[in-house]
């Protein structure tokens, strides 16, 4: 069975939300829709205090290429315009509103029929993803519509479609590839005539065998999709990782994966094509994984942008007397929460509830040299090493040890037997590199 | 017996005499002309190897004061105007007028005044915080109290309270080398003008949000009211990004602005108690 070949751990599992149907989310009362869900440029508010807006309605443009509308999650008032402090730890501008009923625009196609006839062209769909709002769902939510534009002088010969979810607990691709398997084959497809691409490679860990039996039977009646079980390793749903487990080409050290002619993209990520392009819908809810040991209905549900984290934990049996911390995305990747009013945005693929004996940190101890970390890394870089240079503030050093190669999927600090912060640190060193790098491009 | 003995003796002083001629001719090819005085300057700089000066020690100091035609842009913030006029008697140059400055902390949100709503666990280093979230109050600008600059200080001049968690300062062991001001990822370290009895006047507060939320999350934010720019006669006040600053060259100390201020987050230091403006008045009318 395919696997990347070097480093990766093996984090137990914990997918306690793998047999619960996808459901709906209650719309919350009021919410709060910040306007910069996506890496690039923050799109601009385009409503006022006290407008009407309906579900679907742009509340926000894209400002420049590297950026992507924002759309109403709700129908009601634009009660205001204010800061909140989001998933990033720091306040942001977003859009509050309060709701009334559940009126969408009338060009959305509610029902639930399947399409899969093509009409719009390469570029009306790459348009249409930037319009819609698609970014890319499994978390880093770059915009798509930037991926789907192939750059003059590059190719893409073939698709990459990410099921894998590999981080431990989350389970929203794996029910979206059971429940909705259809319509993200249907999204494939949109994704496969964007790019003009014939063959798209969709690469799901053995753990979710009964979604990738879904899928091959579905595929049949699909051109060019093909279903490849891979070896269940963290982190293989990393970009580079996964071109590597499934085509064995290998991204050099600082490229894209467009220079070895693939792109990858989510299975959210397609869902959210599909209905964008097919149904005229607009990114304004996502499948989200309410998950934790000790909370009482963990469940995957589909939940409107904006909903305060704290009405999903409601609808999933209130917070646990335990819980030591909240966490946004993966145990892994994610981020803990500062509290439960932070909306839950396009990124965000599930929300954790670790209790307070699993929350805390090990004990910082001195490196002892046992070298685990090296034998993690996905990238082939020497994490101890990135730590200590980072923490002595040779950036110079760091950026020759190739410190930007590292994707923070956090192996180095799973695995170190002294409890090390070398994650920490490292993002230090990378973030710090990048500025410099930034600053000499401005000189 | 005797003539192995002459025999090594003669042989061993050729070969010092042999080595010492080579090594006279390359000593003289391969010679650097130093300046002297290059030893001499660096003798009486401090040897803290601080960096405050913007060289990597005191030795690239010395070789640039020595060089350099004016002292301009050259101090030794460490040393101060002793040593720098010690190195003007060597070089014979005129000694630069230097300033001698002190660190302040423009952030007061002690857990008194900013309250705690989240609490961090992870890596005790500012720069890591900085990068992860806002902090653990409401406040995005202030202090995290985690002691990046306490451990950039080379003189011991810093510690963090326990009863703020907020840095302290010392003035006298300060030496306003300003490696604090660059450890700090919030900015929140100034070097300002000392003055006689290092007294301070200054705003300890850095938030640019606007007046609600600033007082929101801190009481003793600066709420850009204005109040202290209006007050103050000598056009010391600059308001900007809803953030109050005082010129310490402008700055006369008449504390007007200390009083006016309605958050409190303007600071004064080492001063005595202020009098009531009545007897003030009173004691003018009788003289």
């Amino acid at each position: 069975m395919k696997t990347f070949p070097l480093g990766g751990v093996h984090p137990p599992e914990n997918k306690l939300t793998a047999g619960s149907k996808i459901q709906k989310l209650d719309i919350p009362a009021t919410v709060a829709i910040p306007v910069s869900q996506h890496i690039g440029a923050p799109a601009t508010v385009s409503v006022n205090k006290g407008d009407s807006v309906k579900a679907g309605q742009v509340i926000a443009t894209n400002k420049g290429f590297v950026s992507v509308n924002i759309h109403s999650s709700v129908s009601g008032k634009v009660n205001k315009v204010d800061t909140l402090i989001d998933t990033s730890g720091y306040k942001q501008t977003a859009v509050f509103i309060d709701t009334a009923g559940d009126e969408w625009l009338e060009t959305i196609d509610r029902t639930d029929e399947l399409k899969t006839e093509i009409k719009l062209s390469s570029e009306e769909i790459i348009k249409k993803c930037q319009e819609s709002g698609i970014v890319g769902l499994g978390g880093a939510t770059f915009p798509s519509h930037v991926k789907l534009t192939v750059p003059a002088g590059k190719k893409c010969d073939v698709l990459i479609i990410n099921g894998v979810e590999c981080e431990p607990y989350l389970t929203s691709d794996h029910r979206l590839m059971l429940e909705y398997g259809r319509e993200v084959l249907a999204g494939i497809s949109i994704l496969m005539k964007a790019l003009k691409v014939n063959r798209a490679l969709i690469g799901i860990e053995n753990n979710k065998s009964d979604a990738i039996e879904n899928l091959e039977t579905l595929a049949a009646s699909f051109q060019g999709i093909e279903i490849w079980p891979l070896k269940v390793k963290y982190p293989q749903g990393a970009e580079k990782q996964l071109i590597k487990a499934l085509t064995r080409r290998e991204v050099p050290s600082g490229r894209l994966p467009l220079d070895v002619n693939a792109i990858v993209h989510n299975i959210g990520t397609a869902f959210a094509v599909y209905e964008a392009v097919q149904k005229n819908k607009p990114l304004f809810e996502r499948v989200v994984t309410i998950t934790g040991k000790s909370l009482a209905r963990p469940g995957n549900y589909v939940v409107r942008i904006g909903t305060p984290v704290g009405k999903l934990i409601e609808a999933a049996g209130g917070l646990p007397e335990n819980t030591g911390k909240i966490i946004s995305g993966g145990p892994m990747m994610g981020k803990a929460l500062i509290n439960a009013e932070v909306p839950v945005v396009k990124g965000t693929s599930g929300i954790i509830l670790v209790p307070e004996d699993e929350a805390g940190r090990m004990e910082s101890q001195v490196c002892i040299r046992c070298a685990k970390c090296i034998a993690v890394c996905p990238m082939g870089l020497e994490p101890y090493l990135l730590m200590s240079i980072s923490q002595k503030n040779m950036f110079e050093r760091a950026e020759k040890e190739r410190i930007t190669d590292c994707m923070e999927c956090g192996s180095c600090s799973y695995t170190c037997p002294a409890g090390r912060p070398l994650l920490d640190f490292i993002r230090l060193g990378k973030s710090t590199v990048i500025r410099m790098a930034r600053e000499r491009v401005v000189k | 017996m005797s003539s192995t003995v002459i025999i090594t003796v003669v042989c061993l002083s050729l070969i010092a005499f042999l080595s010492a001629v080579i090594l006279y001719f390359v000593a003289q090819k391969f010679k650097v002309f130093e300046d002297p005085r290059i030893d001499d300057v660096q003798a009486i700089l401090p040897a803290a190897n601080c960096g405050g000066c913007g060289f990597a020690g005191c030795r690239n100091l010395a070789e640039a004061l020595v060089k350099a035609e004016t002292f301009e842009g050259l101090t030794c913030p460490v040393g101060g105007a002793p040593v720098m006029d010690q190195v003007a008697k060597i070089l014979g140059k005129e000694p630069p007028v230097i300033e001698p400055k002190v660190a302040v902390l423009r952030c007061n949100g002690s857990p008194e005044f900013r309250a705690r709503t989240s609490i961090y666990e992870g890596v005790p280093d500012c720069r890591i915080a900085h990068n992860l979230f806002q902090g653990e109050t409401d406040c995005s600008y202030g202090c995290f109290g985690l002691g990046d600059c306490v451990r950039a200080c080379a003189f011991d001049a810093m510690y963090i309270s326990t009863e703020t968690g907020l840095p302290v300062i010392s003035d006298e062991k300060c030496v306003s080398c300003g490696a604090c001001v660059k450890a700090c990822p919030r900015n929140l370290i100034e070097l300002r003008k000392k003055a006689k009895k290092d007294r301070k006047i200054y705003v300890a507060c850095s938030n640019c949000d606007k007046g609600g939320p600033a007082r929101r999350a801190c009481k003793v934010a600066c709420i850009a009211c204005l109040k202290c720019q209006k007050v103050c006669e000598f056009d010391a006040v600059k308001i900007e990004n809803n953030l109050a600053y005082i010129d310490a060259t402008k700055c006369t100390f008449c504390r007007k602005c200390v009083t006016e201020c309605p958050t409190g987050s303007i600071l004064e230091i080492n001063f005595p108690p202020l009098k009531p403006k009545v007897e003030v008045q009173a004691e003018t009318v009788n003289a």
